[in-house]
């Protein structure tokens, strides 16, 4: 029995599966030996930065989206080194609070950021990111739940069912910073000492683009050439692009560009069908994806493409993101009436995922996606078409739904005949 | 490389074809696979590869290659493989304040791109140039992929003249072959696009053509390629049939090719 001790000293796994089949009572479904307490602690280099976990599939590193939701669609998360590209909705209601998502996640998990933008002031943006689900009372309240029950659990070995262990204990209430994906209060703003605990660098166009004219000519929009030069300073002088190995703790630059293509950025590929600079987007994304390759960042843009009149840009903007996410709102259209979408706020659509160190990818097997905004969190849903009522629940609800149903209707006659109908 | 795909385009690395085009296009799916499948069945071969690789980084390919059994950093140690990193080289052209030539030389100026420099880059990479040399067969410049290059401003008349320069270099005086991968932009009315695809499938002599399946995503069959040889295939095969269809399906390290509708999850 000693020797079995000093083994289990020495590699757990062996050690354990000796001392279990020690044990008297050894049955079939025993467990082979503890798991690494906390998948999280895992002696795996690439886990040591916060926020970020090895990709199962491909081994590539993630990070969240900062919705949970969205990073199990996108296989896992976002890998660092990539471009995600939210394609806004129509009136811009709902892209921005993605945008919002991905940069409060990384102020939670200590990220730095860098925010760039044409129409808005990166502080202001900051100031208006969501307050993460971590209120104080809560979690007071939740450390004692978790107190009161932790105790006895973690006494009690499970000698069969034992795979319940594995669960997760902690699903429902508010989390710890170093777990992967928050939830966020859409509802409130983030706290400043948070904000002002992080370390972000912003990029506000009217700032950065001189009223002179020495503008030397270049392939690129001025604007898109001072954006890459910006972000390229901030990864070299911050060592994300590895260049600085005397830095203790790795980081994770997380890049967020809004609106991008614009008019406001100075392109025009907004404007005519037939623009003279339709290049400058596409090479500024390629420029940029061969930046964040060699560095530790991702990067989330949000980019107006139903304004974009020449359909062949956005396929090649497609081709050369990454990830491409499409928000598509009711707000506007038929659908926002239709009962059918009546638990809606719009449709997303993943437009593509790349395939990383890989041959496939992972798609997620359900394509039909909605959303919704409810009052404090952006939810992303599979897409179900609302429940036949049955007459005696809620009448009312029915004749709701006849409502939109009678009016394209052409005669009295069958609107009649329908209500005769549903009043049974 | 795919062995299924060997079979059914009747060639192995032992016995190359020289002085061939091979056109990979794909409609509403991903062919990068089929990039993959050149890149290793080329390297397998002892062929000399020139790779133009201008989508995905180089640790990408080679974690693939590995997995289809080809080191690529061992390759370009040797000297058998020529890589030119799109994404990497991106960067120090447009930013670098210094104007040194480079074969993607093009991204940094305005007007229509000049493709020469990268045709000079083809050529000097694959020029014989010892004895020591000669341990490599015949030379092979394999494009990931030529669409991108019209997204960065280059014309598609400009990328047909590149590959017409080279098809007279590496294919006629060499006796090389190249593979070159095209996007089909399908409904996007992308005439730049259109023009290309079209200009380059009148010159090569085998197009694999990988599409999506019509009725959209499947878990078990992800697309369906059809073959077409544009000229008599060897005249061993004597085969009368020009152009073949499979469905395929991706998996972790291979690619599995069946007939239509014959998916192993349908039977």
């Amino acid at each position: 029995m000693a020797a079995v001790g000093s083994c289990a000293s020495g590699s757990g796994t062996t050690g354990s599966v000796g001392a279990a089949a020690a044990s008297k009572n050894v049955t079939s479904f025993q467990r082979k030996g503890p798991r690494a307490s906390g998948t999280d602690s895992g002696g795996s280099r690439l886990v040591s930065i916060a926020g970020t976990r090895p990709s199962v599939r491909n081994g590539q590193l993630l990070v969240s989206t900062g919705l949970p939701a969205l990073d199990q669609l996108l296989g896992g998360g976002l890998a660092v080194g990539t471009v995600l590209l939210i394609e806004e909705d129509k009136y811009n209601v709902y892209s921005p609070l993605l945008f919002k998502y991905f940069l409060a996640e990384g102020i939670i998990n200590g990220h730095t950021l860098l925010v760039a933008s044409a129409k808005e002031n990166p502080a202001d943006i900051l100031q208006e990111l969501p307050a993460p689900l971590l209120d104080d009372n809560c979690k007071k309240e939740f450390d004692e739940d978790a107190g009161d029950h932790k105790a006895p659990d973690s006494n009690i070995k499970m000698k069969i069912a034992w795979r319940y262990q594995l669960l997760p204990k902690m699903e429902a209430g508010p989390v710890s910073s170093s777990r992967f994906g928050h939830y966020y209060d859409a509802s409130k703003k983030i706290p400043p000492e948070l904000l002002k605990a992080s370390k972000w660098h912003g990029f506000f166009l009217p700032e950065k683009v001189p009223s002179t004219v020495n503008i030397e000519p270049c392939s690129l929009t001025h604007g898109y050439i001072e954006l890459l030069r910006f972000i390229q300073k901030v990864i070299y002088e911050e060592g994300f692009d590895g260049s600085n190995p005397q830095k203790k703790q790795k980081n994770i630059l997380r890049i967020g560009i809004q609106s991008l293509g614009s008019p406001l950025w100075g392109d025009d590929v907004c404007c005519t069908q037939h623009c003279a600079s339709s290049h400058s987007l596409t090479k500024f994304l390629y420029v940029l994806r061969g930046l964040l390759r060699t560095s530790l960042s991702a990067c989330i843009i949000t980019m107006p493409t139903h304004l974009i009149q020449n359909k062949a840009i956005i396929a090649r903007i497609t081709n050369l993101s990454d990830t491409v996410v499409h928000l598509e709102s009711f707000i506007g259209s038929d659908r926002e009436t239709n009962p059918l979408y009546k638990d809606y706020h719009g449709l997303i659509h993943i437009r593509q995922i790349p395939r990383l160190n890989n041959l496939i990818c992972d798609v997620s097997e359900v394509k039909d996606l909605a959303f919704k905004l409810k009052r404090k969190s952006f939810t992303i849903e599979r897409l179900h078409l609302p429940p036949d009522l049955s007459d005696t629940v809620s009448r009312s609800s029915k004749q709701d739904l006849a409502e939109p149903a009678k009016l394209p209707g052409p005669g009295c006659g069958m609107t009649a005949g329908g209500k005769k109908h549903l009043d049974f | 490389m795919f062995p299924e795909l060997n079979n059914l385009l009747n060639t192995s690395p032992d016995s190359v074809e020289q002085g061939t085009l091979t056109l990979l296009c794909d409609a509403g799916t991903d062919g990068s696979f089929l990039v993959h499948h050149f890149l290793s069945f080329y390297l397998k071969a002892n062929c000399k590869v020139c790779f133009v690789a201008l989508v995905q980084s180089f640790s990408h390919y080679n974690v693939v290659g590995q997995k289809l059994g080809v080191s690529l950093t061992s390759a370009r140690e040797r000297g058998q493989l020529v890589f030119l990193e799109g994404l990497k080289s991106s960067v120090d052209v447009v930013l670098r304040a210094e104007a040194e030539p480079h074969p993607l030389g093009f991204l940094r100026e305005a007007g229509a791109g000049n493709l020469q420099p990268l045709y000079e880059f083809v050529r000097e990479a694959l020029e014989p140039v010892d004895c020591r040399e000669a341990a490599w067969r015949s030379p092979v410049l394999l494009v990931d992929d030529l669409s991108v290059l019209l997204g960065l401003g280059v014309g598609a008349v400009a990328v047909l003249d590149f590959i017409h320069y080279c098809r007279a270099t590496v294919c006629c005086s060499l006796q090389g072959s190249i593979v070159a991968l095209v996007h089909d932009s399908g409904d996007a009315e992308d005439e730049e696009s259109d023009v290309l695809l079209n200009g380059l499938s009148h010159q090569s002599h085998l197009i694999l053509r990988a599409e999506g399946l019509a009725t959209g995503f499947c878990r078990d069959v992800h697309g369906q390629l059809r073959i077409l040889w544009r000229r008599p295939s060897p005249p061993t095969a004597a085969r009368r049939d020009r152009s073949l269809t499979f469905q395929y399906k991706i998996q972790d390290k291979s690619v599995s090719f069946f007939a239509r509708g014959m998916s192993p999850a349908v039977l």
